[in-house]
């Protein structure tokens, strides 16, 4: 089992699984709610041209973050397979 | 024999259309009813909305409300608190509806299903409708519509809105006299469960819900924190908000993450349901045409090229576009002007007909060009997906001033006119965001004050030929100010008046789309009705008073024009208003054009033609520009030298001379507290920089 990172270092392309991202904040119900919980894998696409936001895909489909809630989230980087 | 729907003899079934932002709900919507629907707002919110009359194999109809689109009914923005009000059925204003047509975009339908989920708890009955099916395929994604069916208990209806596929079958299962209830089983976590029951018992006593609401809504009380109150829905009563805080408080200190614990609840029922629905075919598709397109579209370099070519491309043609149909508006009015006065004998009231009323009315219908274009574009922008990337691009950009990337498009369009600007900031979920983008928008310098740039850059540089450098130089300098006055505002009112949680940038970005031209064209005459009926009335209104302003009291004798308007009421408060404008270089003649220029900016120009007697100011500035350089103050001094041309430019990049713009805040924002704020501080604002700009101008010895 890999260490744990945040998801606003992984490198563009990499696949992790969520494990800890913050109980409170209307900003982590909403990711909550979009599909982005402990124990969901994602993708990081890209980053915006400007560093910031971040475009992740979850569950088939695309999601923006900002680098500031992106900080908050720690993955796990799944091993290759 | 036909069923009749039960409660068909009354009035026709309701059914409620929800689904999330991008499932193709409101292609659907104008498929099921066509061309019968009727557009409005909800009382106290700017939320649209829609009603309109579907009719069943048998031509019974059948009432649609298609609601805004939300991912959850744990509302985070005005549009989703709509949603959820009246599926709840707390708002007074609409009826709670019979059965629920529910949209699932089917290449997504896991994150799809939360909201459906969340909704099969009311225990209404719902259809559901799993829309872009052919897409969902050609992504190799078979969803197993039997299965899905049998799991849910309820009706599912594959679907390719779009192509009009699967209308007959869905309009079958609406016009079902015995509608299906959901079989709809999930665990609510055991630590939470108590709290359900306990906070449904409450809801019963006290509220006077159904108890199946009631369940819904104590769930819906436990994810969200915070709910979103929004205008026109009934309050909860405080013995359940006492049951409420009571258990939130046991659960912190418990250490109980309840809103996650429910949320994740409900996202392994759906995983389990899903496993057995959604077949996956291919494993390693490689990258979709989305993916292509996003690799050019958000790529640092050529993302900010393509931004910038569709931008120009955007406004290029609003400029090379609207101008036709603008000439054919100003010559229609004039026509229809004539056609009174021929008709009409002379007299007061065709003077107020023609002068007031149509003219009035005329100068702000000739931007309606301009707006529809501009509307056009935006609902296209929309529809294929781009916007969601222009506001992906610039987001760290409005961040500076703490808005977020929605707040781009609505401000980018307030160049051409703040009030499609203003009526395209409803994107915005976060209120305070959306209050200070409104706020800021009409500082963009839009294309009604471009004539009263021309005429003061004329007037400004001495000698025939006005160099074209200084006048794109003097041009570019007001965009800019107007521009960074906007992002200073932004920046204080987030900082002081409208402070909040910082703006957060969670969004879909959606599949790109190929238009549907046809529903663009029939959203951009549904906005531009939308302007004609306030901003119109408004103005007509206006156009009024200010003719009358102009035409009262009667001048003695056989007047001139100059002369009648000199004596008249206006005349009188730009001579009152001459001690407030003295130190910022106006005389009352000036003040005259700024209290007439109320209805519209460019009315400044015409105005001075009328102050300083010159014939067809409108359409050409040259005769006007002389009569503007040998006018003086009464001691002899000339009255437009270089600065105070200048200083007037500065003014009309700050101050709110737009009374149609403030009677669209007025609308948006539901009070006249905000437009009353944006007028004192924009033309506050004016009047302190003018003051600044002609003092320091003087004491330079300009």
């Amino acid at each position: 089992m890999s260490a744990l990172s945040k998801l606003s270092q992984l490198a563009v392309g990499t696949t992790a699984v969520v494990r800890e991202m913050p109980k409170t904040g209307s900003a982590f119900l909403r990711l909550r709610e979009m599909g982005l919980l402990t124990g969901t894998t994602l993708t990081l696409v890209r980053t915006a041209p400007l560093g910031d936001p971040l475009e992740v895909k979850v569950r088939g489909y695309y999601l923006s973050l900002r680098r500031g809630e992106a900080e908050q989230v720690l993955v796990e980087v799944a091993t290759q397979s | 024999m036909t069923h009749e729907p039960k409660t068909g003899a009354a009035r026709p079934p309701i059914f409620a259309l929800v689904g999330n932002p991008n499932c193709g709900k409101s292609t659907l919507f104008n498929a099921l009813t066509g061309l019968k629907q009727k557009v409005g707002n909800y009382p106290g919110v700017t939320v649209e909305k829609k009603t309109g009359t579907a009719y069943s194999q048998h031509g019974h109809p059948m009432t649609v409300i298609d609601l805004p689109g939300a991912y959850s009914l744990a509302a985070r923005s005005p549009d989703e608190a709509v949603t959820r009000d009246v599926l709840l059925g707390r708002r007074a204003d609409t009826p709670q509806p019979d059965r629920i047509l529910c949209v699932v975009d089917a290449t997504n339908l896991e994150r799809n299903l939360y909201l459906v989920h969340q909704i099969l708890d009311l225990g209404r009955p719902v259809i559901l409708v799993v829309n872009m099916m052919d897409l969902a395929e050609q992504n190799g994604i078979h969803i197993r519509i039997g299965h899905l069916e049998q799991e849910l208990g309820i009706p599912v209806v594959p679907c390719e809105a779009v192509h009009g596929k699967g209308l007959i079958e869905l309009k079958l299962a609406m016009s079902r006299a015995e509608p299906a209830l959901p079989r709809h089983a999930w665990d609510v976590p055991a630590a939470i469960a108590p709290a359900v029951s306990e906070l449904q018992a409450s809801l019963v006593a006290n509220d006077a819900k159904a108890p199946l609401i009631a369940r819904a809504e104590a769930l819906l009380l436990l994810t969200d924190q915070d709910a979103m109150r929004v205008a026109g829905s009934t309050p909860l009563s405080a013995r359940t908000h006492e049951t409420l805080a009571s258990w939130k408080k046991r659960w912190e200190n418990e250490g109980t993450d309840w809103a996650g614990a429910l949320v994740n609840s409900r996202y392994d029922a759906i995983s389990q349901l899903c496993a057995q629905v959604v077949q996956r075919k291919d494993t390693s598709p490689g990258p979709s045409v989305s993916d292509r397109i996003d690799a050019v579209v958000t790529h640092p370099f050529w993302g900010w090229i393509t931004l910038g070519v569709l931008m120009a491309l955007v406004f290029f043609s609003i400029f090379t576009l609207a101008e036709y149909p603008m000439n054919f508006i100003d010559e229609q009015t004039a026509a229809f002007s004539d056609w009174i006065k021929d008709k009409m004998p002379e007299g007061e009231l065709r003077d107020l007909i023609t002068d007031g009323a149509i003219a009035g009315v005329g100068g702000v219908v000739i931007f309606l060009p301009q707006i529809l274009i501009l509307f056009f574009f935006i609902g296209l922008l929309e529809s294929t997906g781009y916007m969601a990337r222009a506001a992906f691009i610039m987001d760290r950009l409005m961040s500076s001033v703490g808005l977020n990337g929605k707040s781009f498009i609505p401000l980018l369009s307030s160049y051409a006119c703040a009030i499609p600007g203003i009526m395209a900031t409803r994107t915005i979920e976060d209120k305070k965001d959306r209050l200070v983008t409104i706020l800021i928008a009409p500082l963009m310098s839009c294309s009604a004050r471009l004539p009263v740039y021309l005429l003061m850059i004329a007037a400004l540089v001495p000698g025939d030929r006005v160099p074209l450098l200084t006048k794109v130089g003097v041009m570019l300098l007001m965009y800019a100010l107007g521009t960074f006055g906007a992002f200073g505002f932004a920046w204080l009112f987030k900082r002081t008046l409208l402070k909040g949680e910082p703006s957060i940038m969670i969004m879909e970005l959606p599949p790109y789309h190929m238009p549907r031209i046809g529903d663009v064209i029939r959203q951009m005459f549904e906005r531009g009705w939308m302007f004609l009926k306030r901003a119109g009335t408004t103005i007509l209104g206006i156009s009024i008073v200010l003719w009358f302003l102009s035409a009262y009291p009667k001048a003695p004798g056989e007047p001139t024009d100059t002369e009648q308007l000199e004596y008249s009421i206006a005349g009188r408060i730009g001579q009152t208003l001459e001690p407030v404008i003295r130190p910022i270089g106006f005389d009352w003649q000036i003040g005259i054009g700024i209290v007439s220029s109320l209805a519209a900016r460019e009315v400044f120009v015409s105005t001075m033609g009328v102050v300083f007697n010159v014939e067809d100011a409108e359409e050409n500035t040259e005769p006007l520009r002389e009569a503007l350089l040998k006018a003086t103050w009464p001691d002899g001094r000339p009255l437009f030298t270089p600065l105070v041309c200048f200083t007037l430019m500065v003014f009309y990049v700050f101050a709110m001379q737009c009374l149609a713009t403030l009677a669209v805040v007025r609308r948006e924002t539901g009070s006249w507290k905000w437009p009353a704020f944006q007028l004192c501080y924009m033309t506050g604002t004016a009047w302190i920089l003018s003051f600044i700009v002609y003092q320091g101008g003087r004491a330079l010895g300009f």
